[in-house]
């Protein structure tokens, strides 16, 4: 069972980064900084589980949704007695050791085998098709999967190339990385393909602490009655989120904001277009969850040090934080 | 009775809830731990899990070898799923490798409820990875205390009590605590209001440990059917669960001295911050407690504390094992005849492609009979093989002297930086050895991470002697291990060639000079491939003589900022300037 969204003890920032990645997934994932035992897997997993069900063809293996079925490799809309079903979105956890073979799929071994076939059997990106590929330890993922990663996620659709197959299928998720950076840095290119990154702590704060202790013995104790006591407020957030996601294409984008958005970019020597693109749509997908018409300046404040943190050029040499940075030029530009 | 049976106890008792236990060092009574814990589990499933186990076998899969011979899948379980609930037991814990790491951490957080049993033998810089003994909750060290402190009385009391306890039900989920599920806790707000003041103040930040201390707490008092936690069961749970992990000394508690470090690093430990301090006044902990954590950790461990190492040492070592190239992955190359073991994997397409021709032939040897199936022998097998390329190293070992401004160590550590943000593009590391004083020391071992270089860096003091013999000593020592493990290192030595202090450490300009060259000749024979630096404001004849002794290139850079220094090396490492 997992630990209820609601009542996971502060950590404001990743539950609000991994909110509006939610209300728009084409923001482009969330990375999370921060030491081991922080709290983010528990955050991303009981996001996952906060998600209303989606609609994908019944026993589909690569999760196509009805209007998209025309692309799947197993002609799955063309089976007789085809029939849609709502599935939950999916959460993959794509562990560190990972082969290329369980990641791209591979040659089915048993059709392979006993009937002669060439046959494919998908891999973890295809189960992740339409929901979350979470990777901890991103960091020390090993090249050759990451460079694999990137070219997926560019794509949204996976190639296969390999064995003898050729299978062409679509793969978009929202990836959720989380690592510690003293462990190894994060490969810059791989960095950039994140939307959104925030920065953990475990609480430094008495209170906080108890809360925890307190939050998990009960969860220990009585987990039935733990989500019970929690159930209520984390379904205000499936709510929220639910309202987010409709009113976003409606969420107005005012060019002051607009202005605003490229000015800071510009102070702060974000790397790229793609800062301002995400700065753009993640104030608008916050606005959108706030339950705001527009995405207005404050909107834009709340979410630029996530969405620009990992894109500031670093000066190797200058000690500052990018964190640091990006709240110097906000108060330098809008007080 | 000690400690650690005492937790292994506790494991029995629910070990989804505690994780498990983590055994360092050799002793009888790790044995009697062990001995303890499998009789314990007698009646749920028990696994080794030796450290070269592969992925099929570890989360299960396609069983390769039967499912051929067979002609249809065969499906196996892998070692993960048949210890649910049981007792995973893995010796040499310490050499235990990222992948199998994960897939550990990934089972224990879906819930698999094993209790996880890491044997470790490591020496000082060998300790399991992270990932997996952020998941145990207790932390046993014997390796500074090998001496057996179980008495023998101890060891025939513990089966018997147990035994008597094991009609209770198996606490084994998370929801079904032993004893008392569904009822009021045990611990109480004080307890809490405990466990938090004294992770703050050893700078314990994971909430795991604090959520392990909590649970091991009313544990320990439920196994002797109390219903109230006592200060022994704080102090037990503080011996081996927090104090272990402390990163460093409340500044309040009376410790022992550490031994007066070395000049330049006697700074108080680092706190995280500083606001800290009030929160956790020396009047609201419990001195006892502390006292106890403090006395659970060993004196050495403590003095290293005390110069805020501790926490870097773990998180450097937390990578060992993953440096191994392997033939398991890497860019994808063709197959070649072998059977797939020991981590190689069977390449099927090849091996089929192999096996075709043959199988009209084979048929009919086998007799008209013979069943219709693929007919697959052991010559046809063929393994993949990938190309995994050799990491580049580049050491530097810089003279952190007096002789050495201090500009010229801050050029050193601008370049090491810059050649480390270019680390991930060149798929290089970086490590930095400083010579001062009558020492060298390795400040930086190998890494591609910025961040802690950065942390090294900042600490690195300078002054004193040239110690260059041992500065180059150390360098050829570290390119020939670094070598070893399949790296290709590159040394860059930033010094004026001047060395005053000999080998043995005394000083003398003389005999430092030669040792100095004795110690280049002897980094020629390693073959590496090397640079020096003149650093100095006039270059002097001595640096070229050293280098061409190492048989490295010479570059005097009289003049060169930080950039111009990194430039240098990466056009003689790489090729070309980056």
């Amino acid at each position: 069972m997992p630990f209820p969204f609601s009542a996971i003890v502060g950590q404001d920032e990743m539950k609000r980064a991994l909110l509006i990645s939610a209300v728009d997934p084409r923001i482009g994932g969330v990375m999370v900084f921060g030491d081991r035992g922080t709290g983010k897997s528990t955050a991303a997993r009981a996001l996952s589980a906060l998600l209303p069900p989606m609609l994908a063809i019944a026993g589909c293996r690569y999760n196509c949704a009805p209007e998209e079925a025309h692309r799947c490799p197993d002609k799955c809309a063309e089976k007789k007695g085809v029939k849609t079903a709502k599935v939950p979105v999916p959460f993959v956890d794509l562990p560190l050791g990972a082969t290329e073979d369980r990641v791209l799929g591979a040659l089915d071994l048993e059709r392979a085998l006993g009937r002669g076939e060439k046959a494919f059997e998908p891999g973890l990106l295809a189960r992740a098709h339409r929901g979350y590929l979470y990777i901890d330890e991103i960091n020390l993922l090993e090249d050759h999967l990451v460079d694999l990663l990137l070219d997926v996620a560019a794509s949204g659709e996976n190639l296969v190339e390999r064995e003898g197959l050729s299978v062409r299928h679509p793969a978009r998720f929202v990836l959720i990385g989380s690592g510690n950076p003293e462990e190894g840095e994060l490969r810059p290119q791989l960095l950039d393909r994140f939307g959104l990154s925030v920065e953990v702590k475990t609480p430094q704060d008495l209170e906080q602490r108890i809360e925890i202790m307190r939050r998990c013995d009960a969860l220990e104790r009585d987990g039935a009655a733990f989500a019970a006591d929690w159930a209520e407020a984390d379904a205000k957030i499936v709510k929220r989120l639910a309202r987010g996601k409709k009113a976003l294409p409606n969420v107005a984008m005012p060019e002051s904001t607009l202005t605003d958005a490229a000015t800071l970019c510009m102070a702060v020597g974000a790397d790229g277009l793609r800062g301002e693109l995400t700065l753009m749509r993640a104030a608008r997908a916050f606005a959108a969850l706030e339950g705001a018409k527009s995405a207005e300046r404050k909107h834009l404040r709340a979410v630029a040090p996530m969405a620009l943190r990992h894109r500031l050029r670093r000066d190797v040499l200058d000690e500052t934080g990018s964190t640091v940075r990006i709240d110097r030029a906000l108060t330098e530009l809008f007080g | 009775m000690s400690d650690a049976l005492l937790a292994a106890e506790l494991l029995a008792a629910a070990p989804a809830r505690l994780g498990g236990i983590w055994l360092r060092g050799p002793s009888a009574e790790r044995d009697a731990v062990l001995a303890f814990l499998t009789e314990e589990f007698v009646d749920r499933p028990v696994r080794r899990l030796p450290v070269h186990i592969d992925e099929e076998r570890l989360c299960g899969g396609i069983d390769v070898a039967s499912s051929l011979s067979a002609g249809r899948r065969i499906e196996q379980a892998g070692l993960l799923q048949e210890v649910e609930g049981g007792l995973l037991v893995v010796p040499m814990a310490e050499r235990m490798n990222g992948m199998v790491a994960g897939r550990i951490a990934q089972a224990m957080d879906a819930g698999a409820g094993f209790a996880l049993v890491l044997i470790d033998d490591g020496g000082e810089e060998e300790i399991p990875p992270v990932s997996v003994t952020e998941r145990v909750a207790f932390w046993c060290d014997f390796s500074t205390n090998p001496v057996s402190t179980v008495s023998d009385s101890d060891l025939p009391r513990i089966p018997e009590r147990s035994r008597g306890r094991r009609a209770l039900p198996v606490a084994n989920g998370p929801s079904t605590s032993l004893g008392n599920a569904g009822g009021e806790s045990l611990v109480r707000l004080e307890d809490r209001q405990t466990l938090a003041n004294i992770t703050l103040a050893l700078g314990i930040d994971s909430a795991r440990a604090m959520l392990f201390a909590q649970a091991a707490l009313s544990l320990s008092a439920q196994i002797e059917d109390r219903d109230t936690i006592t200060d022994d069961d704080v102090q037990f749970v503080a011996r081996t669960v927090l104090g272990p992990r402390a990163t460093r000394i409340p500044q309040q508690a009376e410790e022992p001295p550490p031994p007066p470090p070395p000049e330049g690093e006697d700074e108080p430990p680092p706190g995280d911050n500083d606001g800290d301090d009030e929160q956790h006044d020396p009047d609201q902990l419990d001195d006892l407690i502390l006292a106890a954590v403090l006395a659970s950790i060993p004196k050495d461990v403590l003095a290293r504390i005390g110069e805020g190492r501790a926490a870097r040492r773990a998180t450097g070592a937390g990578g060992a094992g993953r440096k191994r190239a392997s033939q398991m992955r890497g860019r994808p190359l063709g197959a070649r005849p072998g059977l797939p073991r020991g981590g190689a994997r069977l390449a099927l397409i090849d091996t089929l492609r192999t096996a075709v021709p043959w199988q009209e032939i084979r048929r009919q040897q086998e007799g008209m009979e013979a069943p219709k199936r693929l007919r697959i022998r052991k010559g046809d097998l063929r393994i993949r093989r990938f190309e995994e390329r050799a990491e580049a190293l580049t050491i530097f070992a810089v003279d952190a002297s007096g002789s050495s401004a201090l500009a010229r160590l801050a050029e050193a550590k601008g370049a090491v930086e810059l050649m480390l943000a270019q680390s991930y593009v060149k798929r290089a590391q970086v490590a930095l050895i400083a010579f001062r004083g009558t020492s060298a020391e390795l400040l930086l071992p190998p890494t591609r991470s910025l961040t802690r270089a950065k942390k090294v860096l900042g600490e690195l003091p300078g002054g004193g002697g040239t110690p260059l013999a041992l500065g180059l000593s150390a360098a050829a020592e570290l390119a020939e291990t670094q070598a070893e493990r399949g790296r290709t290192p590159f040394v860059a030595v930033l010094t004026d060639g001047k060395g005053n202090i000999d080998r043995n450490g005394q000083p003398g300009r003389a005999q430092a000079g030669e040792d100095a060259l004795a110690a280049a000749r002897r980094f020629a024979q390693s073959g590496t491939q090397a640079v020096v630096i003149d650093i100095s404001a006039r270059p002097q004849p001595e640096a070229a003589a050293i280098a061409a002794a190492m048989r490295a290139r010479y570059l005097a850079l009289p003049r060169a900022d930080a950039r111009g220094v990194e430039r240098a090396v990466s056009a003689l490492q790489f090729g070309k300037a980056s």
